[in-house]
């Protein structure tokens, strides 16, 4: 499948499969009035199978939570037909109000009003803890 | 700014700097008397606490300084729905440092967000305790001679424990450290302390019974059950007398053993054992003093720090 169908947009490329339906909802895409693709259990030399997803407008993803739900996707960004820009990444070290804190001890548990941090401590397991109490995702 | 949350946000050297400091001020306290004049403490306690709150206030009235503050949540805003952050950013118009105790774990974190003045963790839940880490590290060197090349013993509550968690992660900073982990099952140290160790190359063993290892520990530290760290009292009632300190089990313990005790003490430390001299948790008391001078000077003043 060609990603040159896109004018100005982006393609996520290389998602694990079965995981571009999460995608989709952590970056709110169905909030989007553009068309958006998703392709699922595309045929991939490197992964066996993988999905894609594709938006046909330019718009600000939060690559961080790209990076948390699936470090090896590659954002492709599009304009004019071509791929201007390739993004590989990689776990982000700090995440905010991605995940929640859920130790009824924590601070959060009772301001609500707090914004929500995790920080990345074994790169390796990509386990996240809590910057408040340290506690870690479960 | 600077602010003090965890044990490990000063370095091995700072840390030395603030024993040394501490040390200096016991040896010349006239040379000290003025020196937080103008300046003001507020020691925000949403918990109750003596030892911790009352040294953080006779630290501050030593240097020159003077204090304000709350003793309960009951007694503060809290009480009508505040935040902390709105009592932070409130309080800190008054003062120009800040002692919190909070019941919740990373309430300091939360705090540090929004003030205008350095924040001391006087301890959040079972999480951190810094300042009575600092505390026992001032009166291990001052009962050892040094902070390196010891037999640590951790005994009763090691899993709700914050004094316990805070003291390994410091220690373990040290060269030639082992720690022997004294508890029941059901109070071990979590899973995250245990790797921390590891991390940082300690020995460690765990043994239920301190009898089975007295003899091989140079400092003994004893922690109370709390019973505010358990959600069920017949728990707290059942394992609270597990880990008595007495003469007798003292007699086959070193003679230079140092007994260490974060207090208040309920039951786990007979007071038989207080004429011991190998008790050293009253001096350890006067130490929380000390080390709070030293550490409102090094957050207050740059000099300290090197930074002026």
């Amino acid at each position: 499948m060609n990603i040159d169908s896109i004018q100005n947009g982006i393609v996520l490329d290389h998602i694990t499969a079965g995981s571009a339906m999460r995608i989709y909802r952590y970056l709110h895409l169905d909030d989007l009035d553009c068309s958006v693709a998703i392709i699922k259990n595309v045929k991939s030399g490197k992964q066996g199978k993988k999905d894609i997803i594709k938006i046909d407008e330019a718009m600000d993803v939060d690559l961080d939570i790209l990076g948390y739900i699936d470090p090896g996707i590659t954002v492709n960004m599009i304009r004019d037909g071509a791929i201007v820009e390739k993004r590989r990444l990689a776990p982000p070290k700090r995440l905010k109000n991605v995940l929640v804190c859920k130790n009824p001890r924590c601070i959060t548990s009772v301001e609500p009003e707090l914004d929500q941090i995790f920080e990345l401590v074994d790169e390796k397991r990509r386990t996240y803890c809590c910057a408040y109490c340290e506690g870690r995702e479960k | 700014m600077r602010h003090l949350l965890n044990i490990t946000d000063l370095t091995v050297d700072e840390v030395d700097g603030i024993l040394k400091l501490a040390d200096e001020i016991t040896a010349h306290p006239d040379d000290y008397r003025e020196a937080m004049r103008y300046k003001k403490l507020a020691t925000l306690f949403f918990e109750p606490s003596t030892r911790t709150r009352l040294s953080f206030e006779a630290a501050m009235l030593e240097l020159g300084g003077s204090v304000l503050g709350f003793s309960s949540a009951d007694a503060s805003s809290t009480a009508k729905g505040e935040t902390v952050t709105d009592t932070v950013r409130t309080v800190g118009c008054y003062a120009d440092i800040i002692a919190m105790r909070h019941p919740k774990e990373g309430a300091p974190m939360a705090a540090v967000q929004v003030t205008t003045v350095p924040i001391i963790n006087a301890g959040d839940g079972g999480h951190n305790h810094p300042t009575q880490t600092l505390t026992d590290l001032l009166t291990i060197r001052r009962e050892k001679g040094r902070l390196s090349n010891m037999t640590i013993g951790l005994c009763g509550d090691l899993k709700f424990g914050r004094t316990v968690h805070s003291l390994i992660a410091a220690m373990a900073q040290y060269e030639g450290i082992s720690f022997v982990l004294i508890s029941p099952q059901e109070l071990r140290v979590p899973q995250y302390i245990e790797r921390l160790m590891r991390e940082k190359g300690c020995r460690f063993s765990e043994a239920e019974r301190m009898e089975d290892v007295i003899d091989q520990l140079d400092i003994l530290y004893m922690t109370r059950v709390q019973r505010e760290r358990f959600f069920n009292e017949a728990d707290y009632i059942r394992l609270r007398d597990s880990y008595i300190l007495t003469p007798e089990k003292l007699i086959p313990a070193r003679k230079d053993l140092s007994i260490l005790h974060p207090l208040p003490r309920v039951t786990e430390i007979s007071h038989k054992v207080d004429a011991d001299p190998r008790a050293s948790y009253f001096r350890q008391v006067l130490c929380g003093k000390q080390v709070r001078k030293a550490l409102i000077m090094f957050l207050l003043d740059p000099k300290q720090r090197g930074e002026a």
